[in-house]
């Protein structure tokens, strides 16, 4: 259906910064800037080869509006090639590359730095209705004594900032934040707290393991200019364990719930660039090929089981493929909650729900643990919001590679009740 | 009437835009033609007054840079000097008693003489760019403002502001012009011409001095304040070598409080400074440094990504600067703790160099890309190996990276010790290979030796000559050979130094002596600055080829850790990064310490002329004023010994000779210097 093939040639991420709390260290364009400077510099082409620069990003700052524009300029590529900002929430770094993936599909461009990216740790605290109607008060207040009125009306409840990561993180529509949504799904599947711990260990180990190993290449450090550097995903636990994570209180309903920060993905800072190209292209830079993209899909849901978006938008690829799971060689699902990754496998094992929501006549079967986030996920390396859908596609290609291995998928929920998928391909064994 | 360096426009408001554009030359300096000229306009629009002039520049570097320093070099006599400045201030008069409203309208550099006609307006408007500013650097040849400037910027931006620009002679931004109150107005560039016309048609009352200044300016206040301006200057310009900041703090203190009065003080002040030999080999100096730069052209080479290899101080500060300068740099080292010092100390120096201006500070740290991996190699124009001296390591390098270097592009090392044909023998090109010297502090010290070796090509020389230039350093080119030319001077004169302090003399003293020269550090403190193992092991290179003899005491100094500034103790005990010095100390006869320690020096400086290390004089004194801060008054040490003597110089090698031994034995170019 693609009119003209569609490249992954190569890819950056920076490593995937734990917040602390306060403000990290980079502004979202720094990070994208970090992730990108590299990449180019390795590649064979001129920047002004590039068509444009899609990057996708939920809250930039405040002074990084069409922050893909900020990062474009800052990386050096010149005033004429254009720039745009994406926002799918959650996979907001996946559809800046669906964008890049259909302009080059389509002909209407040829080679692309897409990605994104995500400073959750710098997301804006904000002032209330209240402290904003007192400020345009006081604004509008012309003499000392009608200045000295308005100070009169000052309460404490004009102070209680608003937060927007926390907003951010509770659907507007059916109001459950985005843990509960999973603690709904785990109701639903009868998924129990061990198996979502258990599930967050596998992760940590399998991260650790990832790192020592040495193959998680796709990481660029980064510089701070106070003379520090990092260059590993430092949400990791390296000591996570069962017992560990069973003295973890449930967070988002509290007392009697299952879902922990323990197995959550974290708040993180972090940012995942890649260069798409067309045939063309490679041909005349004599680019690498990491992928292929073969197919990508979104799947709208039921927002209160917005965990359940994978599934949904997976589905819909392996039918039009004419795929089993069998034929996918490798996984990835973004690790927003344990539970709802775990309630995406169950999902397709059931006949009932296969039938009723995804279109198959019985289920679709069980994705092998062994072959699915092989290198770790979201809840040990987090999930810096805008930047992970870009980062798991660039993981994938990078697991396909390494193992040399044919055909993957990477997919992500969507806060709001949606899911994202791509498929990738590369010339490895059939 | 049609001049050769002015064109008069008049407008319909009959405001008379006075456009400067000197004939012949690349600048517009005030020379005598363009003065003469200047007077004679003035004196026909007093005939027809328009409703206001302005000044502009027709050059796009500039508005007028000053002076035409030619010129001053012809001033013989103080009569002669008089009669120049007289002009000068007649016609800066004439502006400033003009009936009708007088604007400046500054775009680019606006200096010394320049200045002083501007101050001369009624008004100054000022680009707010980057390349726009201003100052009166009279200072930095040996005299002050002449043509008024001293008395007018006191006047307008008060006594404290208005002197410290001119006795440090530096150059202001828009910014810290206009809150001086030198200039009425900064504005963009498209409102420059609006903001003069305002000026002309509003005639708003200037800023008038504030409370303090007036305190300041007064005549019971003026003799504390100046005081204290002395105590400043010594520290920097010691009176008996640099008269003329002090003339210039005397000249307020005496005149202030009659302006007029002031001015032809300042003629007499200025034109006894003129024929001192301090400014005449100041002028000397700022003809040597035109002669380096124009060492370098810089079309032969354009350069756009720069690849430093070496993280440490001195590669990471090469990658620093050279992306302040514009350029875009990979700095690699295989440690990433090293690159994020280098992320450190280059934010730390983009912070004191761009100050408030955030932006300029993101652009450069995004300019500059700490690389682990070397992915700069293939892009870049030009590699600056910048690792430790280690003959083998490098090699080893060079055969790894020529592979990948982009074809034509240059390798450059920056190594101090390592012969370059050595070096060479192991790339495929040899041609390439050139040796860009920077020296410690990168950010501060001017100089860049540009060495060239048996096999350098001639273009890459070029090319490298003209990086010098676009990194706005001062090329000097060099030829191969141990220490090339400043680190080989400088040795003898250190290891001298030591010798003395082994000899029991307090290095307090030996400091004093060079210090009492016009040097701008003592050896002692200098050689714990540097290092005392990175003296040594300079040295060493240098003692095979040369009389050089490693004083032992420096040996031990090393052996038992005591390396100078950077473990806490070398000759002096550091502390908070200044050394303890014995207030106390005494020896009889400085005169023959600095004789012992100069004579070297100049002995060896005539060594690198006799084997052509550097091509000519005048650039053996460039590069040992650049390069060591050789006392600028003395004009470098070629031109100091014509000046006090060639005989008398070498008998006085002769005497040390047989007091000291053969080191000062004086080298056979003495002979043909007599003549020269």
């Amino acid at each position: 259906m693609s009119k003209q093939d569609v490249f992954i040639v190569d890819g950056s991420r920076t490593p995937f910064l734990k917040a602390r709390g306060k403000p990290g260290p980079f502004l979202a364009s720094d990070l994208a800037v970090a992730a990108a400077r590299p990449l180019l510099l390795r590649q064979n082409f001129p920047l002004d080869a590039l068509d444009e620069v899609i990057v996708g990003c939920i809250m930039p700052s405040a002074d990084e509006a069409n922050i893909a524009r900020v990062i474009a300029l800052r990386l050096g590529i010149p005033q004429t090639v254009p720039a745009w900002t994406v926002q799918r929430n959650c996979a907001s770094g996946m559809q800046a590359l669906d964008s890049a993936y259909h302009n080059i599909s389509a002909g209407h461009a040829d080679l692309i730095l897409a990605g994104g990216t995500e400073s959750m740790s710098r997301a804006p605290v904000l002032y209330n209705d209240l402290m904003v109607n007192w400020l345009s008060m006081l604004m509008s207040a012309k003499t000392f004594g009608q200045k000295l009125q308005v100070f009169t009306k000052l309460r404490p409840a004009h102070l209680k900032p608003v937060i927007a990561l926390v907003r951010g993180l509770t659907d507007p529509i059916v109001g459950l934040s985005m843990g509960q949504t999973t603690e709904k799904i785990a109701y639903r599947f009868g998924i129990t707290r061990d198996q979502m711990d258990e599930f967050s260990v596998t992760s940590h180990k399998r991260l650790a393991e990832a790192h020592d190993s040495g193959r998680l290449e796709e990481i660029e450090a980064i510089y701070d200019g106070r003379g520090n550097y990092y260059d590993f995903d430092d949400g990791i636990r390296r000591d996570s364990s069962m017992p560990n994570l069973a003295r973890l209180k449930p967070y988002f309903d509290r007392t009697y719930g299952m879902v922990t920060p323990g197995n959550s993905a974290q708040i993180t800072d972090g940012a995942a660039m890649l260069i798409l190209a067309s045939a063309k292209m490679v041909k005349k830079y004599d680019l690498p090929v990491l992928a292929k993209i073969k197919d990508s899909q979104w799947a709208g849901l039921d927002p209160a089981e917005m965990g359940l978006g994978p599934a949904h938008a997976m589905a819909p690829i392996l039918k039009r493929n004419k795929l089993t799971i069998n034929d996918i060689d490798y996984w990835e699902i973004n690790e927003a909650f344990a539970g709802q990754v775990l309630g995406c496998i169950e999902a397709w094992q059931r006949d009932d729900y296969c039938k009723e929501h995804l279109g198959f006549k019985t289920a679709i079967g069980e994705i092998p643990h062994e072959k699915l986030n092989i290198d770790g996920g979201s809840v040990s390396m987090g999930h810096p919001v805008g930047a992970s859908g870009a980062r798991i596609v660039l993981h994938l290609a990078n697991v396909l590679k390494h193992k040399n291995a044919h055909r993957g998928i990477a997919s992500l929920c969507i806060g709001g009740g949606q899911g994202g998928a791509m498929m990738i391909e590369r010339a490895g064994e059939q | 009437m049609a001049y050769q360096n002015w064109m008069i426009e008049k407008d319909d408001d009959d405001i008379c835009w006075l456009h400067l554009d000197v004939a012949d030359s690349s600048t517009n300096v005030l020379s005598s033609a363009v003065l003469d000229e200047l007077n004679q306009i003035l004196n026909e629009l007093a005939q027809s007054l328009p409703k206001g002039i302005v000044f502009v520049s027709d050059k796009n570097n500039g508005f007028i840079a000053g002076a035409d320093i030619n010129e001053f070099t012809h001033i013989t006599t103080e009569q002669q000097a008089t009669d120049f400045l007289q002009r000068g201030h007649d016609i800066m008069n004439k502006i400033e008693s003009l009936p009708c409203v007088s604007v400046a309208m500054i775009k680019g550099f606006c200096l010394g003489g320049g200045m002083e006609l501007a101050l001369a307006c009624s008004y100054r408007v000022m680009c707010d760019d980057k390349s726009t500013r201003v100052g009166l650097p009279e200072i930095k040849l040996g005299i002050h403002p002449g043509y008024g400037g001293s008395v007018r910027s006191i006047l307008k931006a008060g006594p404290v502001a208005a002197m410290n620009a001119m006795l440090t002679g530096r150059m202001l931004t828009g910014r810290v012009a206009k809150s001086m109150n030198l200039v009425d107005d900064l504005v963009p560039e498209r409102q420059l011409k609006r903001a003069a016309r305002y000026f002309v048609i509003n005639k708003p009352i200037p800023r008038p001095l504030g409370i303090k200044d007036k305190i300041m300016n007064h005549r019971l206040v003026r003799p504390l304040i100046a005081n204290q301006m002395r105590k400043t200057v010594a520290k920097k310009a010691p009176q008996q070598h640099y008269p003329a900041p002090y003339q210039l703090i005397s000249l307020w203190q005496k005149h202030m409080d009659n302006p007029r009065r002031m001015l032809e003080k300042e003629i007499e002040s200025v034109a006894s400074l003129v024929t001192n030999p301090t400014a005449q080999n100041l002028v000397r100096v700022f003809f040597l440094m035109e002669n380096l730069k124009t060492q370098g052209r810089k079309k032969d080479f354009d350069p756009r990504h720069i690849h430093v290899i070496g993280g440490g101080v001195m590669g990471g500060d090469i990658a620093a600067w050279c992306a302040l300068r514009g350029f875009n740099v990979t700095v690699q080292d295989q440690k990433p703790e090293m690159l994020a010092g280098t992320m450190q100390r280059s934010l730390t120096m983009f912070q004191k160099k761009f100050k408030k201006d955030k932006r300029s500070i993101r652009e450069s740290m995004d300019r500059l890309v700490p690389d682990t991996k070397g992915v700069g190699i293939k892009q870049a124009d030009l590699i600056i190996e910048a690792i430790f001296e280690d003959k083998n390591v490098k090699q080893t390098l060079y055969k790894s990276i020529e592979p990948q270097m982009k074809e034509g592009a240059i390798l450059a090392t920056n190594t101090s010790s390592i012969p370059l044909e050595e070096l060479a023998t192991c790339l495929k090109d040899p041609g390439r290979l050139v040796g860009i010297h920077f020296f410690n502090p990168v950010a501060l010290m001017p100089l860049v030796e540009i060495v060239r070796g048996e096999n350098t090509d001639e273009k890459i020389m070029n090319q490298a000559l003209a990086f010098g230039r676009h990194i706005d350093k001062l090329p000097l080119p060099v030829k191969s050979s141990p220490g090339f030319l400043v680190n080989r001077i400088l040795m003898p004169y250190l290891l001298e130094a030591v010798e003395m302090v082994g000899e029991g003399i307090a290095p307090e003293m030996v400091d004093k002596a060079a210090l009492n020269f016009g040097m701008p550090m003592g050896p002692i403190e200098l050689a714990d600055t540097v290092g005392l193992d990175v003296c040594r092991s300079v040295a060493t290179i240098l003692s095979k080829d040369q009389n050089l003899n490693l004083p032992k005491r420096m040996e031990s100094m090393v052996e038992h850790k005591k390396l100078g500034k950077k473990s806490g103790e070398g000759f002096y005990k550091w502390v908070k990064g200044k050394p303890v010095k014995d207030k106390n100390a005494s020896y009889a006869n400085l005169k023959e310490l600095e004789d012992r320690m100069i004579m070297r020096f100049l002995n060896e400086a005539a060594a690198c002329l006799r084997e052509k290390v550097v091509a000519t004089e005048d650039l053996i004194d460039a590069g040992v004023i650049f390069g060591t801060g050789f006392a600028p008054f003395r004009g470098g040490p070629l031109h100091y010994i014509h000046a006090q003597g060639v005989a008398t110089l070498s008998n006085r090698l002769d005497e040390l000779n047989k007091l000291y031994g053969t080191r000062f034995k004086a080298n056979e170019v003495w002979d043909s210097l007599g003549s020269g």
